[in-house]
């Protein structure tokens, strides 16, 4: 009795310590970066103002893709705005957009004042999507190739320098 | 300058603790019982050192000297006096320093303290705790350097946390870590106890008071953080069961077992390695949440800036700790036969000892669990509130029962001669907490039984007092700790059954209305502070079925030095409720986002927690006296 007793305690500690040295090595803060490099994983996302679905993989049919996402909320998304609208312009890229926590009525307005960018607009009501994509903040922009590796991530507003970084980029 | 005269400092303390372990050894084998005053006379000098040092810390902050690592990150020039000084244990290194001053107080006053103990017990507990001082003194020496200089020198620091520039604040660090870093004394004690197999009622003599004073420090100290969380957090709850409060909850719950336990012991000279093992675990469980907390391996609100090196440093320095002490307790262990009684005092007080281990394990689990599956399988968890909530508080209930018979049993044999009593204290609770339904209609059968328990353990302890009383028979320490435990669970029941809760949006000039309640933003201004701007509310708010008429006025602060936006709640507090109202900008709208609480109670919370860690100091008195 007394054996298993100190069996179990000497095992309970070191179980105990062995974990606490596993989580010391762990990245602790959360960092959408190192998903640059990495595939996109199967998603599937509802058209904005219809029942149709749109599957990442058929994002394979273009060059580049660009998915941004976006609400009529959100500020700085109306910053980018025209950087968006300079970007739908460019031949190899097509844009995606996910309308993030946001309601329907609101979204269009926006996209009636300020333009419509987007080749594919899909709905997030929830903001349960964008969590797969590594999202946690918008604006936020990711540009995907051909295989739907993840090329860059731009989180926040759009900046010149990423703008021109895009267009170096596919080009 | 200070750089060099701290370090030199600390090296010293690190010699002087070397010298004591060194003497202490040479005088365990030499014959006779007195400890050589040589022994106390290097003691008495390292502490001061250790004081030294910590002041020229201090010194460093007051004088801004930023050419000090630790001064520039944590300190500015322009910041009060008052919080300079706190800016000394503000910060990770700081803090250490703080866990060297009383590790080191702590081992010289009990060398001092008991003279009537056997000379090996003594040098062995200095020996023990000087090797935990040393431990400390290479962390930071080698890790966690407060006097690390940086070059060039910068011209000015980047300030500290605004929301960390609170009084609470400033004292809660202090309180705490004399609650558990105190507890390494009787860590030391109980090692030494194993070592020289002093296991009679004269051990328990030896630790109680500083299982009782590290109680209260540890108590107050939780209390303190909790008043902080209330005050500056604006989220209107002083509990959150967040996963480094839970690292200050653990070691309370062991302290607590122990010095019931205790009395055992010292009456009735039983339960020894049950004693030895609450020890032990005391202060183990203070240094895991020193790890947890250090090392950042929790994501919690307390975001301390983490960093690996220290988390391996203390890893090392807890499973030698754990490893030294599970192999000296299993090599002396013996059983005993010694019978308790079921029904007896002792037995109530093992019973007191198990929930105490119930509620231990709870919060244990629910606060390694995620650290377990997040290393194990990458899923990240959190284990909150309703946790705890549906596993403690039914527990509880049951608990304050056994709180309120346990103290009227007898050693060794007990006979129930007041069953009678019983059922009239339960009567009267029954009664009342009808009552209280009956008038402020709200009613959840955990609440219930929560208020029914603690009434019943209110009114059986005040009966108690009478009888006291009448015998001049006095346990004032107990009555007053049982007492306003019975209390403090009656106020948080009655505060969260009867709390409202109301989130709008307002603009200048508009008025709400709900409940009872009328709540006008009446008008905004702006002030300037010496180290920050304030935009301040003045919102009136109407209580319509008393007629009574409050204005409160919560703050958006902006802060420069870090440039920091923080909320400050307004709260109105009275005897017997307070009002809650915090006020948030709406980016690019004339709205301001309002939280309106009532609280019911809350400052009788604070004070049954004041009142319960009293109970533990006026039982510290009492011990000095008869001695």
């Amino acid at each position: 009795m007394q054996t298993t007793i100190k069996i179990l305690t000497l095992t309970f500690f070191l179980f105990i310590i062995g974990i606490f040295y596993l989580s010391l090595n762990k990245e602790k803060s959360y960092n959408t970066k190192s998903l640059v490099g990495k595939k996109l994983d199967k998603i599937i996302l509802e058209r904005f103002d219809g029942n149709d679905f749109l599957d990442v993989e058929e994002l394979k049919k273009n060059d580049f893709t660009l998915i941004n996402f976006w609400a009529s909320w959100c500020g700085p998304c109306r910053l980018e705005h025209s950087t968006l609208m300079i970007l739908n312009k460019t031949s190899k890229l097509k844009l995606v957009g996910i309308n993030f926590k946001d309601k329907q009525v609101n979204a269009k307005n926006f996209l009636k004042e300020l333009g419509n960018p987007y080749h594919f607009i899909a709905k997030d009501e929830y903001g349960k999507i964008s969590i797969n994509f590594g999202v946690y903040g918008i604006p936020e922009s990711i540009l995907i190739n051909k295989e739907l590796v993840i090329l860059n991530k731009y989180i926040g507003p759009l900046k010149d320098e990423d703008y021109s970084q895009i267009i170096k980029t596919i080009n | 300058m200070l750089s060099n005269l701290g370090n030199s400092l600390l090296f010293l303390n690190a010699i002087f603790s070397f010298i004591i372990i060194y003497f202490s050894s040479k005088s365990i084998k030499s014959v006779g019982e007195t400890i050589p005053s040589k022994i106390f006379k290097i003691s008495l000098i390292q502490t001061s050192f250790v004081m030294s040092c910590f002041f020229t810390l201090v010194a460093a902050f007051i004088i801004s000297d930023f050419s000090l690592v630790n001064v520039y990150e944590n300190s500015h020039s322009e910041k009060p006096l008052f919080y300079k000084i706190a800016g000394t244990w503000g910060s990770h290194e700081g803090s250490l320093m703080l866990w060297i001053i009383i590790l080191t107080i702590f081992s010289f006053l009990f060398l001092i303290k008991n003279k009537n103990h056997p000379k090996n017990y003594r040098l062995y507990t200095l020996i023990f705790q000087n090797i935990i001082i040393l431990g400390f003194l290479f962390f930071i020496l080698f890790n966690s350097n407060p006097f690390a200089t940086v070059s060039p020198v910068p011209k000015e620091g980047l300030g500290l946390n605004p929301i960390l520039q609170d009084p609470a604040l400033v004292i809660h660090p202090p309180l705490l870590y004399i609650g558990f870093v105190g507890s390494s004394i009787y860590f030391s004690a109980a090692m030494a106890s194993l070592v020289t197999d002093y296991s009679e009622k004269q051990f328990a003599y030896s630790i109680k008071n500083w299982v009782l004073v590290s109680w209260g420090f540890q108590s107050l100290g939780i209390l303190i953080g909790s008043i902080w969380a209330y005050y500056e957090l604006g989220w209107g709850g002083f509990w959150f069961w967040d996963p480094v409060e839970n690292a200050s909850l653990l070691p309370w719950f062991a302290m607590t077992a122990l010095f019931h336990s205790v009395i055992v012991l010292e009456k009735r000279n039983q339960l020894y390695f049950w004693v030895i093992t609450l020890c032990l675990m005391t202060f183990i469980l203070s240094v895991t949440g020193t790890f947890l907390v250090r090392s950042g391996i929790l994501n919690s609100v307390h975001t301390f800036a983490s960093d690996p090196s220290r988390g391996v440093f203390i890893l090392i320095f807890l499973s030698l700790m754990i490893f030294s002490s599970i192999y000296l307790l299993f090599k002396k262990y013996k059983t005993s036969n010694s019978f308790i009684n079921s029904n007896s005092k002792e037995t109530f007080v093992l019973i007191n000892n198990w929930f105490m281990l119930f509620y231990l394990l709870t919060v244990l689990i629910g606060t390694l669990y995620p650290i377990i599956t997040d290393a194990l399988t990458n899923n990240k968890i959190s284990v909150g509130p309703p946790f705890y909530n549906a596993v403690i508080f039914p527990v509880v209930a049951v608990f304050l029962f056994f709180m309120a018979i346990g103290p009227n049993t007898k050693w060794i044999k007990n006979k129930f001669n007041d069953i009678k009593n019983f059922l009239f204290f339960l009567a009267s609770a029954l009664v009342i907490n009808f009552l209280i339904v009956f008038f402020f209609k709200s009613y959840t059968v955990i609440s219930n039984l929560i208020i029914i328990s603690s009434l019943f353990l209110i009114i059986s302890t005040m009966f108690d007092l009478v009888k006291c009383f009448k015998n001049s028979n006095f346990d004032l320490a107990r009555i007053t700790s049982h007492l306003s435990f019975g209390f403090l669970v009656l106020f948080i029941g009655l505060n969260h059954n009867f709390s409202i809760e109301k989130d709008f949006n307002l603009k200048v000039g508009e008025t709400i209305s709900f409940d009872n309640y009328e709540i006008k933003l009446k008008r905004l201004s702006l002030k300037d502070f010496s180290n920050y701007k304030a935009v301040i509310g003045n919102l009136e708010v109407k209580n319509m079925k008393l007629g009574e008429v409050n204005i409160l006025s919560p703050e958006i602060r902006i802060y420069d030095n870090p440039s920091t936006l923080t909320y400050e709640a307004a709260i109105k507090t009275n005897l017997i409720k307070d009002y809650y109202l915090t006020m948030s900008n709406i980016d690019r709208s004339e709205f301001y986002n309002i939280k309106f609480q009532k609280k019911p109670m809350m400052i009788w919370i604070w004070i049954s927690v004041i009142m319960l860690s009293l109970g533990g100091f006026l039982r510290v008195f009492k011990n000095a006296n008869n001695n």
